[in-house]
């Protein structure tokens, strides 16, 4: 049977953790917030912008260039322990004037804790927020469809490229609101450059270059793509 | 540096010890407590040192359960790298929801995860519900665990059946299968639907159970065990289903912590992490039920978790139709709630208050609320942002097979081809949910 030294620890709540109830009557706002909120504004004055509570749920608002080193804490410290990303994604308004927010859910499966961090990015520069990968690598792909869909650019992802869209599309950004709900070409085209990517095909480069398949190509095609067309058929 | 080690439980019923008990093959961690899970792949013939084959499972492959892609890097048989490839299935959820009014939306929730349905309905009724600020009745909260058990016992099912012609037994397929049939009968005879069922509204229930409803359920439940314990009795101990799970694409605790494994693959893998447990709806905490932890996180941990849902989500469904109360199904609000038909062709009231839902839709006030739920994959969670309108900002789906599959890299890096079959399996996707 299994030698005890070798089975991994189990990670789960602690003993004194808060006995978990569903939450009843919750106030639309107000109410009691987490209390990492406040250890937030004590520790990181000049990033901390405010937190709300919202249906019961704690939002803290952080400016942009320090949410990598709030979640890191967050992560670290042994009274916080959010081990768990549950989600990143973008929110836009309806009103265009507003900012873009990136929004980070995490929780803390030790102290049985939810937390939303948010950073606001001012459209018209350059959306880019530090990525959270170095911490959790569950947010390799969330932060991939966050661009995808936003344009929202994650520094030091290791692999920021398209997950959803094919590679190369080209009609923007989908889930941004001046996307319009029927893209930006007409069927015809849209079905054309669908039928033109046929990314089945396709293997990017980096593919080609890990397998050594480049150099088994037809020569021609070798002449091609050395040309800078894009792989392909 | 790691202690390598082979994994070695033979294709026969050596996979067994003397009890009868399937052997475990320990996992061996190197110092910073990372599991290694394979012996490293035994040196090449000179010649073929060095040349690696680049392979194309899917996205039309029967095995990868849907239109996922998986490039693969082959040094012999042996993966060194994987890179999935998805999107083929994606349609823009998220967008069209930003189009539609709540209610509207539910219809779409059915098709991202389509082997669990009503589980997705009343995840979504959940945020939804919270966004408005109400609170569904004691019935309908006993109604909604019925349904997102049966969904749960659904969806595991089509699982269990799948995982297993995948690794090459065909029976179980055949009789998890009827069991799902009977699910799909009960949920016809509940709404009309048997796949797409749409069974909640804001503020409710489609409808009420009919009359005879719960003593059918009650006959499934008495059947169901039956089959789970003659799958249990033909795979679980089957050594060939040993010899091509144990010890195949483990993931330690911290792991799958980091990589936001959920569900059942990060409870395999010894993470106690159960949204109904840890962070209840729907009175959870009220029923008695217990959550299987694996050890190893392996895909026979990842089976054996799975079976042991089934059996947990019947004792669920026993405690739940042993206190289903009376009373209304739907809250009263009319604002939010259709009146009934005929108050509703006798009232002029109630007219008003129809077309006012079916036109405007209701309206939830200015916030945002993010209510996950424990689906049969794992945290699925709704995200929903409302600026006062009747249709929402924002619709986030928090998809767990997504998160899940992004660490297949991980899994099936140092297996070989046929073990990227049963890992794949092993994570229990549906691309719809991934692709949404």
């Amino acid at each position: 049977m299994t030698d005890p030294a070798t089975v991994p620890q189990t990670v789960g709540p602690a003993p004194n953790a808060p006995v978990p109830k569903t939450p009843k009557n919750i106030p639309h706002r107000g109410g009691p917030a987490n209390a990492s909120a406040a250890r937030i504004k004590e520790k990181f004055p000049s990033a901390f912008v405010r937190a709300d509570v919202v249906w019961g749920e704690t939002t803290v608002f952080v400016r942009p260039d320090a949410v990598f080193d709030v979640i890191q804490y967050l992560h670290d410290d042994p009274n916080e322990q959010y081990a768990y990303l549950s989600d990143v994604t973008c929110v836009e308004y309806r009103d265009l004037e507003q900012p873009l927010e990136v929004v980070w859910h995490l929780r803390s499966i030790t102290w049985r804790a939810f937390i939303r961090i948010k950073a606001q990015l001012t459209k018209g520069a350059r959306l880019s927020v530090k990525s959270v990968w170095p911490i959790y690598k569950g947010a390799d792909w969330l932060e991939r469809e966050c661009y995808d869909m936003f344009g929202v650019e994650f520094e030091g992802h290791p692999d920021l490229r398209r997950i959803l869209m094919w590679e190369q599309y080209k009609e923007g950004f989908p889930l941004r609101k001046d996307f319009p709900l029927r893209g930006r070409f007409s069927r015809a085209e849209q079905l054309r450059q669908a039928l033109a990517a046929n990314p089945e095909a396709r293997y990017s480069m980096e593919e080609l270059q890990i397998a050594d398949a480049f150099e088994d190509l037809p020569s021609d095609m070798r002449k091609r793509l050395l040309g800078g067309e894009e792989t392909g058929e | 540096m790691a202690t390598k080690r082979t994994v070695d439980v033979a294709l026969s019923t050596t996979g067994l010890d003397s009890q009868g008990r399937p052997q475990r093959v320990p996992l061996v961690t190197d110092e910073s407590g990372n599991v290694t899970t394979m012996e490293a792949p035994p040196a090449l013939e000179p010649e073929l040192e060095g040349e690696h084959m680049l392979i194309n499972l899917g996205p039309q492959h029967p095995a990868t359960h849907g239109v996922l892609r998986l490039v693969l890097e082959l040094d012999g048989e042996t993966v060194v790298r994987c890179i999935p490839h998805v999107g083929y299935l994606h349609c823009g959820f998220e967008k069209i929801g930003e189009y539609r009014q709540y209610n509207q939306i539910i219809p779409w929730t059915d098709r991202e995860d389509y082997l669990n349905s009503p589980g997705n309905n009343v995840a979504f009724a959940l945020g939804a519900e919270r966004l408005f600020g109400i609170e569904c009745t004691e019935r309908c909260k006993v109604l909604r665990v019925i349904a997102m058990e049966m969904s749960r016992i659904m969806s595991h099912l089509v699982w269990l059946g799948t995982t297993c012609i995948d690794i090459g037994a065909f029976t179980p397929f055949l009789w998890s299968f009827q069991e799902r049939e009977n699910i799909y009968n009960l949920l016809e005879g509940w709404c009309g639907a048997r796949l797409t069922t749409s069974l909640t509204r804001v503020g409710g229930m489609i409808a009420d159970v009919p009359d005879g409803w719960v003593e059918g359920l009650k006959g499934f439940l008495q059947t169901f065990p039956k089959t789970i314990a003659e799958v249990d009795r033909m795979v679980t101990r089957n050594g060939i289903w040993v010899g091509r799970t144990i010890g195949i694409g483990a993931m330690s605790a911290t792991e799958a912590l980091n990589y936001g494994l959920s569900g059942p693959m990060a409870r395999a893998s010894g993470v106690a992490y159960d949204v109904r447990k840890d962070f209840p709806y729907l009175d959870y905490e009220t029923y008695d039920f217990d959550v299987p932890v694996g050890t190893t996180g392996d895909v026979y941990d990842r089976f054996l978790v799975r079976m042991e849902e089934l059996r947990q989500s019947v004792r669920i469904l026993e405690q739940a139709v042993a206190r289903l109360p009376d009373g209304p199904v739907n809250i009263d609000d009319p604002r939010i709630i259709l009146p009934s038909k005929t108050k509703a062709t006798t009232e002029m009231e109630s007219m008003i208050h129809h077309f006012k839902v079916v036109m405007e839709g209701p309206r939830p006030p200015i916030g945002e609320s993010y209510v996950a739920v424990e689906s049969p994959k794992g945290e699925k969670g709704y995200y929903m942002v409302s600026d006062g309108t009747s249709k929402p900002v924002r619709w986030r789906i928090r998809p767990p097979s997504f998160v899940n599959l992004s660490a297949i890299p991980k899994m099936v890096e140092g297996h070989l081809l046929s073990d990227v079959i049963a890992i794949n399996a092993s994570i229990d996707i549906v691309m719809g949910e991934i692709d949404r």
